[in-house]
């Protein structure tokens, strides 16, 4: 009775064998010809907060430029979106998923890990990825099919260097990331490599994943005498680190890199008395011309639908990410209409050739897959909104 | 000292709340001798029970409510999981526990879609107090006399309440407990109900201090609750609570001392040295020798 | 008796070549699912885990859940010894002048030719990462083997989050590249014959001549110490069986296999992290083990192919948000629900009812119209309450299907994985291997 059973599980997990093989491929079944872009981004663990903002970000902009001109047909641009669950064992198969959809680019992820994960995958298959907010120099390094609309970690270390520099007048630093943490470890090496070089002294420490109680961390800062705290990490961990300074009476001015850039860092901070400071790729008070219009219309489209207000964190405050998911997207479309074709080798090829204003800056590609960026933005998390501080760069 | 003392706050903190998992973790296997993976995964619960609470109900009204859900969720969990295997071998239902684990975790993550939910503030025990000089929240100076009214409570009811002898009697000699007319169920079921019930309000220290809850956050305490329960002797309620606080501090110390990367592994060191030196535990009893 | 015994050995390895040679096919043919191939391969991979898994707790009957920490050293060795020489600056980038300076690979392929160097140098290297773990295994067994089962579990648990954190130690930074990604190494990719591509066979081969030799040692005298060990281990020793010996042997053989699957799954992977060789892998082998049958090699090897699947592929489209294009398709599935659910919630109710009657006639007591216990009550009740949800999807408005969205796919496979865990807890094949389904059954004299 169990083994016929068992068999009876066989057969059918083998008819559902064939039918998925089939309907993947025969889903197009409209008239309009459909151009597939991968949303390549966590919606749950540890990222999820961020990566569901990025999407947002990309959603918006499939909203603006539903469709894309090529050799005089017009195609309607279809999102198909998977979730790397934050995690880098589980990124190679979303990835793959991606690849078996037909996608012919792929925007994301956020989170350097799970980029550096599925990089292979998308450079087997030969699709281009463009990454929105994945900072760690290795995610493009050596991986020409990999591309990036924001600026990298060593820049973005040094920027934060020289700002507690300016700001604080900081000389001795204490620096926590998680341990396994791709984009974290990487930031905070790069600050802490940028700081020294300032003459200044730095005590770095990792955490595990999972942990809850900050509290012996924040007492090793208090006791080496920091001037700072600089702590790159996902948004979990960081109202984490922030409410427990808060109950420890921690006067230390802690910074982050541009994870931080979140509600959940607001919620955090509110009614505390903490400096907490961010740097980011994008400012929401920017008036300039695309920046306004950006801002403007993403709103409307957030308060448009609950669900969407809820993924941005329960507020319509825009984050960083998703001016940047807008931008891989708008870049995404400026480099499929010079390549003229659906390919994604062409797309590849077309990419240096891609020149525009993007919402966080001018998007070009110099040299390999970075976009040329040379400016940051420094915000202060205050009572529940972003206080602009500055525009930093990396020599100041 | 003045320069251990944050720490040695910090883990006494943490220490108390693992012992109120620990507990848990020690009756069921007192009694049933299995090791109930599912603990950690219910104390995970209670924490997503008090968000989802406190979102439509005061303050008051949802902490009995959560501690009602959370007892509830531990017998429907040993109903139907334990209960039919109770006969089977040691190792079905410890895999069993397992399957109810990653049960529970996914639900959780279906629940909330994956994202991290901010634990509701409990008022006056979140608030700041100094003492000594150093700044700490009050419910770190609170959890470790809790825990300990908590467990001079269990004792007495344990040592001095009919069920309590029906507890012991059946950790002692499961067969014949039955034998002697005791409701076996019930005495089961009201052992994961003081578990769970204890977890429950665990819970609610443990988050007032870190207030991050994700479907994955009990998995490490509770493993680590389970070290402890181990450490202090398997069985005993007091061991276990001592259990706990050791572990705790020294997890807190090694991390003052800068080696964070082993901070989780110290746990386990500890496991393996009290497994070889003293299997028993520290309280634990030494099973008689039948020739 | 003996000369019936060779050709079943031929037969399975003419099956197992016949098998290869479609995968071969699968490789190269254009348009097969990409998916397909991946659960292949994971299935590969987990299958030779779970084999191994299986010899410790299934054949010698030792309850341990150190598996990730020893597929973790596997993996860690032979991606440190094939990272090739140029790219080990981009790899171990935050410890300058990390890497061991050579690459096994590598020197091989300059002196064989690039294929056979590579195949020569993997297979050096699967093997350098099974005996790393077996080391360990060594080390970890000499005060842990004497434990009880539980406790067993528990300090092997232990060992593997231990040996995760050493392995992510700063100071060993410039070797394991601290708790930072590994890759660039030698993968499944690299393999090609001529110009077929040999991504998934080469998985199958690695792992087919593992668990073949697995086979070997149940099948030997070892393996019937071990057997004896499970059974009962006072008699064993009774019997003249040395338990320190064979207890450590199997947990060496074991972990030595756990690496050389723990390194297939780096290949497979790309890249190696110590953070995924959590307690949760450990947890998943087991459940894999057990949904085949604990004893049972073939019923391993099918589970973990099931397994997979389910939670890679087949599942996935539960979590897709889905709408249907329009009513008539609604009705037509909650039709068919329905019937499901009306035909699963008989068929139980039916069994219990026959088996309470046969009970209580037996007894001789007087008849019941409808003799149920308190679980197939509670399972009608939760039958109606389905298909009243079934009615009210039917009747509202709109075409979405509720309850799929994302994570839906592992509240259903943890909830299969539960039934199989309560209901058919000896698994899919119990203790039995696949070619005893097709051995003849005498008849009873």
């Amino acid at each position: 009775m169990k083994k016929f059973l068992a068999l009876i599980l066989v057969l059918a997990m083998t008819l559902s064998l064939v039918s998925c093989g089939t309907s993947g491929s025969s889903q197009s079944n409209t008239s309009n010809k459909t151009l597939n872009i991968g949303v390549f981004e966590p919606a749950s663990g540890d990222n999820g907060a961020g990566g569901k903002q990025e999407t947002l970000g990309i959603q918006y902009a499939n909203s603006v430029t539903p469709t894309v001109e090529i050799n005089g047909e017009t195609y309607s641009v279809a999102l198909k979106i998977v979730d790397n669950q934050s995690a880098t064992d589980k990124a190679p198969t979303a990835a793959q998923q991606l690849v078996s959809d037909g996608v012919s680019v792929v925007l994301g992820s956020y989170g350097s890990g799970v980029s550096m994960a599925a990089a292979p995958i998308f450079e087997q298959a030969k699709i281009p990825a463009i990454g929105a907010s994945c900072t760690n120099p290795a995610v493009t390094q050596n991986r020409p099919y990999y591309f990036r609309v924001c600026f990298i970690d060593p820049f973005q270390g040094s920027v934060m260097a020289n700002f507690v520099k300016d700001q604080f007048n900081a000389k001795k630093a204490y620096v926590l990331n998680m341990l396994g943490e791709d984009y974290g470890s990487g930031l905070a090496t790069y600050f802490a490599n940028a700081f020294k070089k300032q003459g200044g002294e730095v005590k770095a420490e990792a955490f595990p994943e999972g942990t809850s109680d900050f509290s012996a961390y924040i007492q090793n800062a208090i006791s080496y005498g920091a001037d700072v705290i600089f702590a790159p990490s996902a948004t979990t961990y960081a109202s984490l680190i922030i409410s427990q300074a808060a109950s420890a009476g921690c006067k230390i001015p802690i910074t982050g890199g541009d994870t931080w850039e979140s509600s959940v860092i607001l919620d955090a901070q509110k009614g505390t008395n903490l400096k907490v400071y961010v740097s980011t790729f994008f400012d929401e008070n920017d008036k300039s011309g695309v920046a306004a219009t950006f801002v403007t219309g993403f709103k409307a489209w957030l308060n448009a639908d609950p669900q969407r207000k809820t993924d941005n964190g329960g507020n319509d405050i825009v984050a960083a990410v998703s001016a940047l998911g807008y931008d891989a997207y708008m870049t995404a479309i400026e480099a499929i209409k010079t390549a003229n074709s659906t390919t994604g080798e062409d797309i590849k090829n077309a990419m240096p050739k891609v020149s525009f204003d993007g919402v966080t800056g001018h998007i070009s590609f110099p040299n390999g897959g970075d976009a040329a960026k040379s400016e940051a933005f420094i915000k202060q998390a205050d009572n529940g909104a972003f206080k602009f501080i500055k525009r930093q760069s990396s020599t100041s | 000292m003045s320069r251990i003392l944050p720490y040695l706050l910090g883990g006494i903190s943490v220490g108390g709340q693992y012992a109120l998992i620990a507990i848990g973790y020690t009756m069921v296997y007192g009694i049933l001798r299995l090791i109930n993976f599912a603990h950690g995964d219910i104390f995970t619960a209670a924490g997503f029970f008090m968000v989802y609470a406190t979102a439509s109900l005061p303050l008051y009204l949802s902490i009995p409510l959560v501690i009602l859900l959370t007892i509830f969720m531990g017998v429907l969990v040993e109903r139907a999981a334990y209960k039919p295997l109770r006969s089977a071998p040691r190792m079905s239902v410890m895999i069993s526990a397992i399957g109810v684990s990653y049960l529970l975790q996914n639900v959780m993550w279906y629940i909330t879609g994956g994202l991290a939910k901010r634990y509701p503030v409990i008022p006056w025990i979140s608030d700041s107090v100094t003492v000594l000089g150093y700044t700490t929240k009050r419910v770190t100076i609170i959890t470790p006399f809790l825990t300990v009214i908590l467990v001079i409570a269990l004792v007495i009811l344990i040592k001095k309440t009919k069920i309590g002898m029906a507890m012991r009697a059946a950790s002692r000699d499961f067969e014949t407990a039955q034998l002697m007319g005791i409701k076996i169920d019930n005495v089961i079921s009201f052992t994961f109900v003081v578990g769970s019930a204890l977890a429950a309000v665990g819970s609610m220290l443990y988050f007032s201090n870190y207030a991050t809850v994700t479907p994955v956050v009990g998995a490490m305490p509770g493993l680590k609750a389970f070290v402890a329960a181990v450490f202090g002797g398997i069985g005993s309620i007091p061991g276990a609570v001592l259990g706990g606080f050791i572990i705790g501090i020294s997890e807190t110390l090694i991390k003052g001392a800068g080696l964070t990367t082993f901070s989780d592994a110290v746990t386990f060191a500890l496991l393996i040295i009290i497994l070889v030196v003293k299997p028993t535990g520290l309280f634990g009893e030494k099973p008689t020798q039948k020739v | 008796m003996k000369t019936n015994r060779i050709p079943q050995s031929f037969k399975i390895a003419g099956a197992f070549l016949l098998l290869l040679a479609v995968v071969l096919m699968l490789d190269n043919v254009p348009g097969i699912s990409v998916m397909l191939l991946i659960v292949l391969r994971k299935g590969a991979i987990y299958a030779l885990v779970a084999v191994s898994m299986n010899l410790l707790n299934g054949f010698t009957g030792l309850f341990s859940l150190g598996q990730a920490g020893f597929m973790l050293l596997g993996a860690y060795t032979y991606a440190i010894l094939t990272i090739p020489v140029g790219n080990q600056a981009l790899v171990y980038q935050r410890y300058p002048n990390g890497g061991i300076g050579f690459s096994v690979t590598e020197s091989l392929g300059r002196v064989l030719g690039q294929q056979p160097g590579l195949l020569l140098g993997v297979i050096i290297c699967l093997i350098l990462g099974g005996i790393v773990a077996g080391l360990f295994a060594y080390l970890i067994g000499l005060p842990v083997l004497r434990l009880k089962s539980d406790y067993l579990a528990i300090a092997t648990l232990g060992f593997a989050e231990i040996i995760r954190a050493v392995v992510q130690y700063e100071k060993l930074g410039p070797i394991t590249n601290g708790s930072n990604l590994l890759s660039n190494f030698t993968n499944f990719s690299n393999f090609h014959l001529g110009s077929l591509k040999l991504d998934t066979v080469m998985p199958f081969v690695f792992a087919g001549v593992c668990i073949w030799v697995i086979t070997l040692i149940i099948n030997s005298t070892y393996g019937r110490a071990f057997k004896a060990i499970r059974d009962d281990e006072v008699a064993a020793e009774a019997m003249g069986i040395n338990l320190a010996n064979h207890k450590r042997m199997s947990f060496i053989i074991s972990s030595f296999f756990a690496g050389i699957s723990g390194a297939m799954l780096a290949m497979y992977q790309a890249s190696v992290q110590a953070t995924i060789f959590k307690a949760a892998m450990t947890y998943e082998i087991l459940l894999i083990v057990v949904l085949g049958g604990i004893g049972s090699i073939s019923g391993s090897i099918i589970a973990a192919f099931l397994f997979v699947g389910s939670s890679e592929w087949w599942l996935r489209f539960l979590d897709n948000t889905t709408v249907l294009p329009n009513f008539n398709a609604k009705l037509l599935l909650a039709i068919i629900f329905a019937a499901v659910v009306v035909g699963v919630v008989s068929l139980v109710a039916y069994k219990q009812n026959k088996a309470q009657k046969g009970r209580s006639a037996a007894v001789g007591r007087g008849r019941k119209l409808l003799a149920l216990k308190p679980s197939g009550v509670i399972t009608i009740v939760v039958g109606a309450l389905v298909l009243l949800g079934d009615l009210l999807f039917l009747i509202s408005p709109d075409l979405q299907l509720p309850l799929l969205r994302s994570g839906f796919r592992m509240v259903v496979f943890s909830v299969v994985v539960m039934m199989v865990v309560l209901f058919f807890s000896r698994g899919l094949m119990g203790d039995k291997e696949l070619p005893d389904l097709f051995r003849t059954r005498h008849k009873r004299l």
